[in-house]
């Protein structure tokens, strides 16, 4: 697995397949010749429940989904908005004026989907349609669970197939049927419910969570391919850029100070200093190590860039800048593509750099 | 308040699938080197620089500043970003000149589309309350405005097929584009349709891709090129994001812009209409006649690289301008679901 910033549990990448494993070289030399692989990637699932306080128009409406029923609201111009809008779309006036309307309604237009995407409402060929429900003058957006596109026209009635346990959340409108269904069809396949919210205490749901999920090929650029595979035969594959000549490791599709990508390859030892750290005493979610402990930024000898690892092997307080390390590989067995091969940098005990050595490093 | 023009303006290739990271640097990095080669500017004679692309797309946070990495931003550089199509960037850039703080700017869009499934993640643009947690996906939208208009008798299923062949047509010719042809209406009409009312020729690629373009002042522009592309009009307008709410027939947001920037005149557009029967929507809404040229470069039916296709739009518009091909030409781009947001330029040859 490759690097990747991690937020709590909510961001997962997955490992690849570990390349065959190469004998461990730790010297320093530059490669005149780079071969061309293909960029790494990997599926990178993202995910996170989006928390949203609503105000008194959509609290109202979520409630009352909860309790079955459907609420518009009456516009400047005395059209009933359905779903409720807080403010008038032409006035920008802010709305009160509640109007209770019918679950069954009048389908204006629709459009067939015959490959559903995860999360919508019916996870088998459906359409989506704008209903506008007796009572309103504004048309909804839901899915109508019909066989196929000669079961669905325009002007035909549907009515509301409520979820079995609503919660306050537009999903409570599970889905529509066709007015006059009977049960011949069954129930629609559906997705997860989301969660439920806590509600006060005179039952009102001021509070949605929306799960939002989300699935991606992530790539990494040619050079961080290199430095990756490198990675998994433990060694340290670094860049240096053709115009200001600075190493970085990971090298970089584009140096940051010139634009363009670094080419020449520079492999690098395993030893450099600490430039700078902080020592982390605060737990928090996803946490690997007991507090207290050392995160660095770690100058490998030869490198320009720093980058953040641990420091372990010695006290916390006994970390200093410009104390001299080592990395600490995991067992050969365990090596991937990833920084994370390097369990952690542990302190080599040679007298610290002087300070001017790396000051411009800082 | 023709002050401010367009002097260049180059793309990468657009492609269904690049091997490069979501932040668009390897996209970027050949990409302004293009758009120096043309103007003549160095990194250095950049006074702003704007971009539009999205996290949701890259499924990452920040990504829009890993890829300022293209730019070489060091020393510092004055910098800003749109989460919105580059076209907005650029409307930033241009009020950013018109201060007087800068006389020149550069702005790039880009959107590696192929990372995930594009049509998902563009429901994340919905409301977030009632609209967006059921998932409803980008073509099953613009399918729901299609039908609207066929069964009104608003627009026929042909003049649909007429735009997407006249555009696939257009496109042979220019090098960038993802899709093109030269099949006639019968022949499109004869296909299936994918997501019913819409077959396949309706619906604009998925693309990756990015794009640059320099602005200039007026005075600056003049040493740059022989014909910048003065801007004569810029507007954006947005609809309702409630879209059973809209009539989504018609477009009155493009309506507003195009009035402001004043359409009068124009010899050609460039519009950002990523389904056929938005382009049908667009032309009426800014009153083009049948006498204006409409995308020559294929359009979005073409290619269509997200963050970036509006400006892509500004560039193959100002394109005809700077080549002495056009005297008078809008570009459009829109943004949203069903055509929500929209921002119209108009370019003139003046010196």
């Amino acid at each position: 697995m490759f690097e990747q910033a991690k937020r709590g549990d909510s961001l997962r990448v997955s490992t690849y397949a570990r390349p065959p494993l190469a004998p461990i070289s730790r010297t320093c030399f530059t490669l005149s010749v780079i071969t061309e692989e293909t960029p790494l990637h990997a599926p990178l699932e993202i995910g996170f429940d989006y928390t949203r306080s609503l105000g008194p128009v959509l609290t109202h409406f979520m409630t009352q989904l909860a309790n079955r029923r459907i609420t518009g609201i009456r516009g400047s111009d005395g059209r009933v908005h359905v779903p409720p809008v807080e403010y008038d779309p032409h006035t920008a006036e802010a709305l009160t004026e509640f109007v209770d309307v019918s679950d069954v309604g009048t389908v204006r237009t629709w459009s067939w989907v015959s490959h559903p995407v995860e999360g919508q409402p019916i996870q088998r060929p459906f359409a989506w349609a704008l209903i506008t429900l007796d009572g309103a003058d504004t048309a909804l957006l839901h899915a109508v669970d019909v066989n196929s596109t000669e079961q669905i026209h325009t002007g035909m009635r549907v009515r509301v197939r409520w979820a079995d346990e609503p919660i306050g959340h537009i999903t409570d409108i599970a889905y529509f049927v066709p007015a006059d269904a009977g049960e011949e069809r069954g129930d629609a396949p559906t997705p997860p419910r989301p969660p439920a919210t806590e509600r006060a205490e005179d039952g009102a749901v001021s509070t949605v969570i929306t799960p939002i999920r989300l699935d991606y090929t992530h790539s990494v650029s040619p050079e961080e391919s290199r430095y990756l595979r490198a990675l998994a035969e433990g060694r340290m594959l670094g860049q240096r850029c053709p115009e200001c000549e600075k190493v970085y490791i990971p090298p970089r599709g584009a140096c940051p100070t010139d634009g363009v990508p670094t080419t020449t390859e520079v492999e690098l030892p395993d030893t450099g200093i600490v430039t700078t750290f902080c020592i982390v005493n605060v737990p928090f979610l996803g946490q690997r190590i007991q507090p207290p402990y050392v995160t660095a930024y770690i100058l490998l000898d030869g490198a320009d860039i720093p980058f953040l690892h641990l420091v372990l092997g010695c006290e916390a307080d006994e970390v200093r800048m410009g104390m001299r390390v080592r990395a600490a590989w995991k067992p050969r067995e365990e090596w991937e593509t990833s920084l994370q091969n390097v369990d952690h940098f542990e302190p080599t005990g040679e007298p610290d750099a002087p300070y001017d050595s790396y000051a411009h490093h800082l | 308040m023709s002050n401010v023009a367009v002097v260049g303006f180059a793309q990468a290739p657009n492609v269904r699938n690049t091997q490069g990271t979501t932040n668009g640097v390897e996209m970027l990095v050949p990409t302004l080197a293009e758009a120096f080669e043309q103007t003549g500017l160095t990194k250095s004679d950049i006074g702003f620089w704007c971009s539009g692309s999205s996290d949701y797309l890259a499924g990452r946070a920040f990504s829009f500043i890993s890829a300022v990495d293209a730019i070489g931003a060091f020393p510092p550089i004055n910098e800003s970003h749109v989460e919105m199509d580059a076209a907005w960037a650029l409307y930033e850039a241009w009020v950013k000149i018109l201060t007087g703080e800068v006389d020149t700017a550069l702005v790039y869009g880009f959107g590696k589309s192929s990372a995930g499934t594009l049509r998902r993640v563009l429901s994340l643009q919905l409301d977030p309350y009632v609209t967006g947690p059921l998932w409803p996906d980008s073509i099953s939208i613009a399918g729901l405005q299609a039908r609207m208009g066929l069964e009104s008798g608003r627009w026929t299923e042909e003049a649909m097929a007429e735009v997407a062949a006249r555009s696939l047509a257009d496109a042979t010719t220019n090098e960038h584009a993802q899709r093109s042809g030269d099949a006639g209406v019968a022949e499109l009409l004869a296909n299936p349709v994918v997501a019913d009312p819409l077959r396949a020729h309706d619906i604009a690629p998925v693309t990756d891709g990015a794009s640059v373009v320099v602005l200039a002042t007026a005075e600056r522009a003049r040493e740059i090129v022989d014909r910048p592309a003065m801007i004569t009009g810029f507007e954006h307008r947005v609809d309702s994001p409630s879209l059973g709410s809209r009539d989504l027939t018609d477009s009155p947001s493009t309506r507003a812009a195009g009035a402001s920037a004043g359409t009068d005149g124009v010899e050609l557009a460039e519009l950002h209409a990523p389904f056929t029967h938005q382009e049908l929507i667009l032309r009426e809404a800014l009153g083009l006649d049948s006498g204006v040229r409409v995308n020559p470069s294929g359009g979005a039916l073409a290619a269509n690289p997200m963050f970036a296709a509006g400006l892509t739009r500004i560039g193959e518009a100002a394109k005809q301008i700077i080549d002495g091909t056009a005297g008078k030409v809008l570009a459009h781009a829109t943004s949203g679901p069903a055509l929500q947001q929209n921002l119209v330029t108009v370019m003139e040859g003046i010196r």
